[in-house]
């Protein structure tokens, strides 16, 4: 059952990340592409991870709880870090002044 | 059976890594460089995960994975700080493949 449920878990985030994967390739912009990456990152990445403790931790011992523990942390970090990170460079792409993409400026 | 649906995830997990690094190689912005090899640390610290199981040694490759990714993040950090004080250098364009960064 639990092998069941971590099997479903890690299928969605790998799924979730093959949509960033597409995103990045075909966007027109960067920002468009950052908005891809970032989302999809860090679900799909926390999504595999929480399948991963599911996995690890079905005997109960304690051994194998505490690296669940660690797995968990792993999750967490992600999580934060991850949205962090675009931010930093989303800031750093509106200080040097990169224009988003508009439909406009296509057309002569 | 888990160790089948961990090997295709792990095989998942590499075929998914070739088209983001074609963006990093490709992309016309530094950009897109550093969010490229963002996602692909991502990508790593997940595998590392698949290997762990793969291997039967998780308690080790956790350790590992927490690792690559601190080290992912302050990468990117470092990176998007470095480019925000050297504003010449940067393309200002972000989705036209002409001006490309030149460094």
């Amino acid at each position: 059952m639990i092998n069941i449920l971590a099997t479903v878990l890690i299928a969605t985030g790998i799924l979730v990340l093959a949509c960033g994967v597409i995103g990045i390739l075909r966007l027109p912009d960067f920002y468009t592409r950052m908005h891809a990456a970032g989302k999809t990152d860090s679900l799909g990445a926390v999504l595999i991870v929480l399948g991963f403790a599911l996995y690890n931790g079905q005997s109960l011992a304690p051994a194998d709880l505490l690296v669940s523990l660690k797995i968990l942390f792993i999750a967490v970090f992600i999580f934060v870090a991850s949205p962090t990170a675009t931010h930093a460079i989303m800031q750093t792409a509106i200080a040097l002044g990169v224009k988003p993409w508009s439909r406009k400026e296509e057309k002569p | 059976m888990m160790q089948t649906v961990m090997l295709a995830g792990a095989v998942a997990i590499i075929l998914l890594i070739f088209p983001t690094l074609y963006r990093m190689i490709a992309g016309p912005s530094v950009f897109d460089r550093i969010i490229g090899g963002n996602m692909i640390g991502t990508k790593a610290t997940v595998l590392l995960l698949f290997i762990g199981v793969l291997f039967e040694n998780v308690s080790m490759f956790v350790d590992i994975a927490l690792a690559y990714a601190l080290l992912n993040f302050i990468g990117t950090l470092a990176a998007a700080k470095y480019f925000q004080h050297r504003p010449a250098e940067g393309p200002q364009d972000g989705g036209d493949a002409k001006e490309e960064a030149r460094s």
